[in-house]
């Protein structure tokens, strides 16, 4: 197991931060943390690393307990908020944390620059941090994060600041990690990130988990979100037969449990009643619906509530 | 140990990229220059006037004992200001989180900061001391009894309010850190003075209560040394055979060297202060 936590426990003064944590982070898997602004996970990672202790509650990661000094030395990590030193170069910030790894870790110029060139900052290499957007800097976070080869690599919001290009190049340099037997702890609250490229994700409000499993189990049956107007009622009711029916203020429709086979009647049905098919997006909002029926839509709501 | 020299050559390296060193060397030519043209020229008008070299050197070694307090002052805020966004800055800018979570100690970060910036001040100390003396030197013909002990317990006193800023810094934020050492060094600086009046006016209980925030913070006494290495021998006999307890009521005044108990005390202060960094960063969650 890489990771194992049981009844995890972090309070800050009257703060809980994390409630209950029990989870498992299997090896050569991308697992995504899931949650709300305040949710507990940046706490529950630096408890992982070991930057904070915990109240109550253990576990291990890389089979040692949280923290372990050895273990570190195969953890690549990009915190959630930082700034590197704004004096050093991009390839110097690496070099800096090569020494740190020690041991093996290949610090030559031309090791480093391979890993700048695979977070799309190799003609960056010998420039200023302090001139690189925050884009850039969480690229080279990750270049930091992925140096030596680390056996697992804790990603903090890591495309919090990233265009749409970017976090499609985030996530492709993860499945590469992922390929080449690393595994990714990817704590997130953006749904559409976690679900594109994690195996398996973990929801988590208000300092503890209320469910963990594959994608595929989390999500159940396959969904469908149709966007029509003029759907008279009957056609609603005929709609039942293909699945869980919900319709939206904006005009999307999300028949749950739907076989993806049966989309084509479920779109005729709405044409043969009289409606009018704007869009059909078949499993697209399946997590979102699963996190917003798990946390109960008060995501923002609490995000002020000491989150750490 | 590894980690101890990365990071500080790190806060070397940081020094002197960030134009600190450059600022400090700039503004100590520019210090040097204007007093030792002030020198040059009192000399000057003291020789025309008939004074002797005699007179001229005990006149000179006071002017330099006021430009060695002024480089105290400076060198002592430096070491504050240095020190107090050491370890605050790095939580801010979440520089620490990074560092930490690779396979090292969090002592290794705070004793390679204090290291790299111990280096830092004691060099900063010892190029703007020897300018300052070789200057003075070459205009007046004077130079100290002892500079290098001058400069060893100027030294002494920057690393000390290094030190300390540096323990605020694992709790405070780098700003009130710095003012709270600026404070600490002032009012080190009045017991020093309350301690001579007190001693002059036989006032026991000022005495104690000054001698014990000396032993507090040292950073008074240690300027007490410098001073020491600056007056010349002449100046000592003439001022003990005048009333000892008169002279040591002088701020900038020395009659003896600290005693070695307390250097013996500084060094443990250095390391207790130290220790207690490292205990504050190991415990603190980040």
């Amino acid at each position: 197991m890489i990771i194992e936590t049981e009844s995890l426990a972090k309070r800050y003064g009257r703060t809980d931060a994390l409630v209950d944590l029990t989870m498992r982070v299997e090896p050569g898997e991308v697992f995504g943390f899931l949650g709300p602004n305040g949710a507990g996970k940046t706490t529950a990672v630096k408890l992982f690393l070991g930057l904070a202790r915990p109240t109550r509650g253990g576990g291990t990661v890389l089979g040692a307990p949280l923290g372990d000094r050895a273990a570190r030395r195969r953890i690549g990590y990009l915190p959630e908020l930082f700034r590197y030193q704004p004096w050093l170069r991009a390839r110097e910030v690496l070099e800096l944390h090569g020494r740190l790894i020690g041991g093996g870790v290949d610090r030559s110029r031309k090791a480093i620059d391979r890993v700048l060139e695979d977070v799309g900052l190799g003609h960056r290499a010998a420039d200023l941090v302090g001139g690189f957007s925050k884009g850039m800097q969480q690229r080279l976070g990750l270049a930091v994060a992925l140096l030596g080869a680390p056996a697992l690599v804790v990603l903090d919001e890591p495309t919090s600041a990233l265009d749409p290009v970017g976090r499609a190049d985030v996530r492709a340099i993860i499945r590469r990690a992922r390929d080449a037997g690393t595994t990714v702890f990817l704590n997130s609250h953006l749904l559409t990130e976690v679900e594109r490229v994690c195996d398996r994700v973990a929801i988590v409000d208000r300092g503890r988990v209320l469910a963990e499993g594959r994608l595929d189990d989390l999500l159940g049956a396959a969904a469908v979100r149709i966007r029509a107007t003029d759907v008279p009622s009957d056609a609603m009711a005929a709609l039942e037969r293909f699945g869980r029916v919900a319709a939206s203020d904006d005009g999307w429709l999300t028949i749950s449990g739907i076989a993806s086979s049966e989309i084509p009647d479920a779109v005729a049905t709405i044409v043969a009643a009289g409606g009018r098919i704007l869009a059909v997006d078949p499993g697209r909002a399946t997590l979102e619906d699963r996190y917003f029926e798990l946390i109960g839509g008060h995501g923002e709501g609490h995000a002020a509530r000491g989150a750490r | 140990m590894t980690s101890i020299l990365t990071i500080a050559g790190l806060t070397v390296a940081e020094a002197v990229r960030r134009r600190i060193v450059w600022v400090l060397t700039g503004l100590t030519v520019l210090s040097v220059a204007l007093t030792t043209w002030g020198v040059e020229r009192l000399v000057s008008l003291a020789r025309s006037g008939g004074t002797t070299d005699l007179e001229i050197y005990v006149g000179v070694s006071q002017i330099l004992i006021l430009v060695a307090f002024m480089f105290s002052f400076v060198l002592a805020m430096t070491a504050a200001f240095l020190g107090a966004p050491a370890i605050a800055s790095d939580l801010e800018t979440g520089v620490a989180h990074a560092i930490v979570a690779r396979p090292i100690r969090r002592a290794d970060l705070v004793i390679g900061r204090w290291l790299g910036l111990a280096v830092v001040v004691v060099l900063y100390a010892a190029a703007s001391g020897l300018l300052e003396v070789a200057a003075v030197r070459l205009v007046s013909g004077y130079a100290p009894p002892q500079p290098l002990v001058a400069i060893g317990f100027l030294s002494a006193q920057a690393v000390v309010l290094l030190t300390l800023s540096l323990l605020l810094s694992t709790r405070l934020p780098a700003i009130a850190a710095g003012a709270i050492c600026v404070v600490a060094f002032g009012l080190g600086w009045m017991a020093g003075v309350f301690a001579g009046i007190g001693r002059f006016f036989d006032a026991g209980p000022l005495v104690a209560a000054a001698e014990a925030s000396r032993w507090l913070l040292p950073s008074d006494g240690l300027w007490r040394g410098a001073i020491y290495g600056l007056e010349p021998p002449a100046v000592v006999l003439v001022a003990v055979g005048r009333g000892g307890p008169a002279a040591e009521a002088n701020p900038f005044f020395a009659t003896a060297p600290p005693p070695f108990e307390f250097l013996v005390w500084s060094l443990l202060w250095i390391a207790i202060v130290l220790a207690l960094a490292i205990v504050s960063f190991a415990r603190r969650d980040l």
